[in-house]
């Protein structure tokens, strides 16, 4: 939480040398909180002052990252309901392997290269969990390494015990993976693991006091990036700690408990949709990292695209760029359609017609990112904004043909269309974008 | 000295409105059982906080007809039952579900027939001893047109219909007013018109203990982050006292979810996609546990897996 000047005042020298170029500690102290001027100005800041203002700066929930190459960042989020901003960070997705499977450098490669575009964006996973499964240290840091020659993406490294953390940390040095996990019985050691390999931490404890005595542990150890496992018991568990653990992050500015999640879905799962359901839960409630047990395409496609759309700002919807599009490399003859500019609509209409291998122009209109009815509804995909876009994006010099297809969902203004471009015949096309291939096939 | 964290707990001085479905014998009708929902003190599952006094519930969608036009993987599970509404209500309550919503349809000529809608209603209303929803085709001339004998046929029973929307309510509401039925206001993602809806219908005079709230549904992947933090909205409006906010939640899934392509199509999609049936039943599951995190009292649903794993979810979500 930010400190008002008269905070700020208090923990400055009040001597108003002047140094910092404001006539006193006051000036300085009101300036500073406005983020006007910087601390370093003032020569005589005593170190505790530091401190002090540099924690009350801090986010209420602290920005973790893990990996170097293929990254990922969670935490720093500000609200608890989307429609408040927006949520920031999309929480990370992994995979968790045991050091004893068979198939792990399998799994590891499946995770690495699994890639799905929605939207205009691609969707990954994020990170891979390596299980001390066997117990031994030889076998995981074996395992590690083995996983390490397939993939940059980050680790999380699960072992309770030190000594098999330290031999898979020896060959993960520099790759900042995740430790998991300290808890009351080993947390100085595994802090000072993490610390020495500038890894990020996990504590985990089945109690919010339990988790808060952990943290504090760590930050005094000199860990900082540190990873909170409330260890639920169920999907209901889940909900509530995961609320409460955000809620006094950003409400009570409760620092012990700033930092991000991980969610581990398969536990207490009886099946591997069971296993999904949690995880769909960690995506909207909180989650930072999500560890999923099994690896199934379906099930992860809709865990990604549940995570774009909750993590899409509510203020901006994701659009693309009014014009004339070319798909298929189009001739002056080729069918023309008009759309609007949301990027869902715009994509769903585009990937079907690239699908179909069918040449045509696609001329995108500006409704403000809003789907054709909802923006035929706000009238921003009216007859007037198709012509306007016709004219301006000058679609007459490219085609040679007066024809143009509109979705069928607005069937309704083809007889204004019709008015406003005088001369052109106004085509109804299938109201959903899946019937345009067999659409186009009948165009001549 | 160890710290002890204090449980943050908010003081709602609001709650969401209890409306029974179905009624019983007793009650004037002939349902084996009624259905309540709604009564959240508090935000979804949050035990720690408030009292949630009823689980959410989950409705099987059906049709009138043979629906020729949903994905493969439905028709292959339901197989024959969906010829006939009665047997397929019969063997949707055999599964589990805990409602039926029935949906009417034009018939080929595009004609709305009141007369043989009534008799649907009347027929499913036989086969199975679970309270009703209907809704008409979403035409407003065409909803009054069956919505109306249906009330009818029905009265006494507590079916919910609709939908209502702002501009085709009255006749519906007047309907359901004088069949003692309850009726579901629609409104398309926006708190002030849903709000403004029910007050419409109060303004009927139909008591606020019959309306069910419609915030439209957006599938996974298809806007439902719009209709999800609409839901959060209306709820912590609720909860916050604004008194029409209050109606229980309904969120039609089914038929949102398997509108999509990745429910529809089973061919030419990326193979990262996966195994088609799966995705269809994931597509639709996910969905209604996003919209059940963000406190809808009543999901639909078409697939018979996703029955079975949203009710699971709920009972999950239920243990404190
Ligand atoms: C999400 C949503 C919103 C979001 C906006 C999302 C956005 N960025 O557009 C919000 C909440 C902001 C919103 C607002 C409103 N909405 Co709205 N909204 C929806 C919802 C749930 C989904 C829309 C969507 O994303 N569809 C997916 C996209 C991909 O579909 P699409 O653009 O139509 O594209 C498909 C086809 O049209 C076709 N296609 C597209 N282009 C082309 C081109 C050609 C040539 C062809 C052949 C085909 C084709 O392919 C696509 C895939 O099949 C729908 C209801 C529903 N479940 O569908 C209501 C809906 C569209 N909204 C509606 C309304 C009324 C409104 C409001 C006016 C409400 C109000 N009074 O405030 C406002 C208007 C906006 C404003 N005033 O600011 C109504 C429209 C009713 C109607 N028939 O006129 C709907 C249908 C809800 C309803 N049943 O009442 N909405
Ligand atoms: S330099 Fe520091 S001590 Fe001097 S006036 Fe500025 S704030 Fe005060």
């Amino acid at each position: 939480m930010p400190l008002s000047g008269l905070e700020i005042y208090k923990l400055l020298p009040k001597t108003n040398c002047k140094e910092c170029g404001f006539p006193t500690c006051l000036a300085f102290a009101m300036k500073l909180a406005a983020k006007q001027a910087e601390l370093s100005a003032c020569p005589y800041v005593s170190e505790e002052a530091k401190q002090a203002l540099a924690a009350a700066a801090a986010p209420p929930i602290r920005l973790v990252t893990l990996g170097t190459e293929r990254s990922f960042s969670v935490g720093n989020e500000t609200v608890l309901f989307r429609h408040e901003k927006t949520f920031y960070h999309e929480p990370g997705l992994a995979l968790r392997v045991k050091d004893t499977d068979p198939a792990l450098e399998e799994k590891v490669a499946l995770v690495d290269g699994f890639s799905v575009e929605r939207v205009g964006m691609n969707l990954v996973m994020n990170a891979l969990a390596i299980e001390n499964a066997s117990g031994d240290a030889g076998t995981f840091a074996g395992a590690v390494a083995k996983a390490r020659a397939k993939t940059k993406l980050p680790f999380i490294l699960m072992s309770d015990s030190p000594d098999a953390m330290k031999a898979a940390l020896e060959k993960e040095g520099g790759m900042k993976p995740l430790v998991y996990a300290a808890s009351d019985g080993n947390v100085e050691a595994m802090a000072a693991l993490a610390k020495a390999h500038g890894a990020s931490l996990a504590v985990k404890a089945e109690t919010l006091d339990g988790l808060a005595a952990l943290t504090e542990k760590a930050t005094a150890a000199g860990v900082e990036d540190l990873v909170l496992d409330p260890m639920p018991r169920h999907l209901a568990g889940a909900l509530a700690a995961f609320t409460q653990l955000r809620r006094l992050a950003l409400k009570k500015n409760f620092r012990p408990l700033g930092y991000p999640i991980i969610a581990f879905a398969g536990n207490g799962a009886n099946s591997p949709e069971e296993e999904t359901i949690a995880a769909a839960q960690a995506i909207c409630k909180y989650a930072g990292i999500i560890v999923l047990d099994h690896f199934d395409a379906a099930d992860v496609y809709a865990l990604m695209t549940l995570r774009q759309n909750i993590f899409t700002d509510p203020q901006k919807p994701i659009q693309v760029s009014p014009g004339l599009y070319e798909i298929n490399s189009p001739k002056p003859g080729d069918p023309l359609m008009v759309t609007t500019n949301f990027s869902l609509t715009y994509f769903s209409v585009a990937g079907e017609v690239e699908g179909a291998g069918k040449p045509a122009w696609l001329l995108v209109t500006d409704s403000e990112g809003m789907s054709v009815l909802t923006a035929w509804a706000a009238g921003k995909f009216d007859a007037e904004v198709i012509a306007k876009a016709v004219k301006n994006f000058q679609v007459e010099s490219k085609i040679n043909h007066h024809k143009i297809i509109i979705p069928g969902f607005v069937a309704t203004i083809s007889g204004d269309l019709e008015e406003e471009l005088p001369g052109w015949e106004v085509l109804v096309g299938p109201r959903e974008a899946v019937d345009i291939p067999a659409y186009l096939k009948l165009w001549q | 000295m160890p710290t002890t964290v204090e449980i943050p707990k908010e003081k709602w001085t609001g709650k969401v409105r209890e409306v029974t479905l179905g009624a019983t014998p007793s009650n004037g009708g002939t349902r084996g059982r009624e259905v309540v929902v709604g009564g959240e003190a508090t935000l979804p599952f949050l035990h720690f906080e408030g009292a949630i006094p009823h689980p959410p519930v989950v409705a099987v969608e059906i049709l009138d007809r043979y629906p020729d036009d949903w994905a493969a993987p439905l028709k292959e599970v339901w197989g024959d039952v969906m010829k006939d509404p009665a047997a397929w209500a019969r063997k949707a309550e055999e599964l589990g579900a805990e409602l039926i919503m029935l949906k009417l349809t034009l018939n080929e000529s595009g004609a709305a027939d009141g007369a043989r809608a009534a008799d649907v209603v009347k027929a499913v209303l036989g086969a199975t001893t679970l309270p009703l929803i209907v809704r008409g085709p979403g035409q407003a001339e065409a909803d009054n047109a069956m919505l109306v004998p249906v009330c009818e046929k029905a009265a006494g029973e507590r079916i919910a219909v609709g939908l209502c929307e702002d501009k085709n309510y009255r006749t519906i509401v007047a309907a359901a007013m004088a069949n003692n039925h309850l009726v579901i206001a629609s409104t398309p993602i926006d708190v002030n018109l849903a709000k403004q809806l029910n007050i419409l219908i109060s303004d009927m005079r139909m008591p606020m203990e019959r309306i069910l709230m419609d915030p439209t549904t957006g599938a996974l992947g298809y806007g439902i982050e719009y209709t999800y933090s609409v839901m959060e909205r209306l709820r912590l409006a609720a909860l916050s006292g604004d008194s029409m906010t209050q109606q229980p939640m309904i969120c039609f899934v089914g038929e949102e979810s398997w509108r999509q392509k990745e429910s529809r199509v089973g061919q030419g999609v990326p193979a990262e996609w996966g195994d088609w049936h799966h995705r269809g039943v994931i597509w639709e599951t996910v969905t209604a546990v996003a919209l059940l995190e963000a406190g809808a009292d009543i999901v639909t649903v078409r697939h018979p897996k996703t029955l079975e794993l949203v009710q699971s979810t709920i009972q999950k979500l239920m243990a404190s």
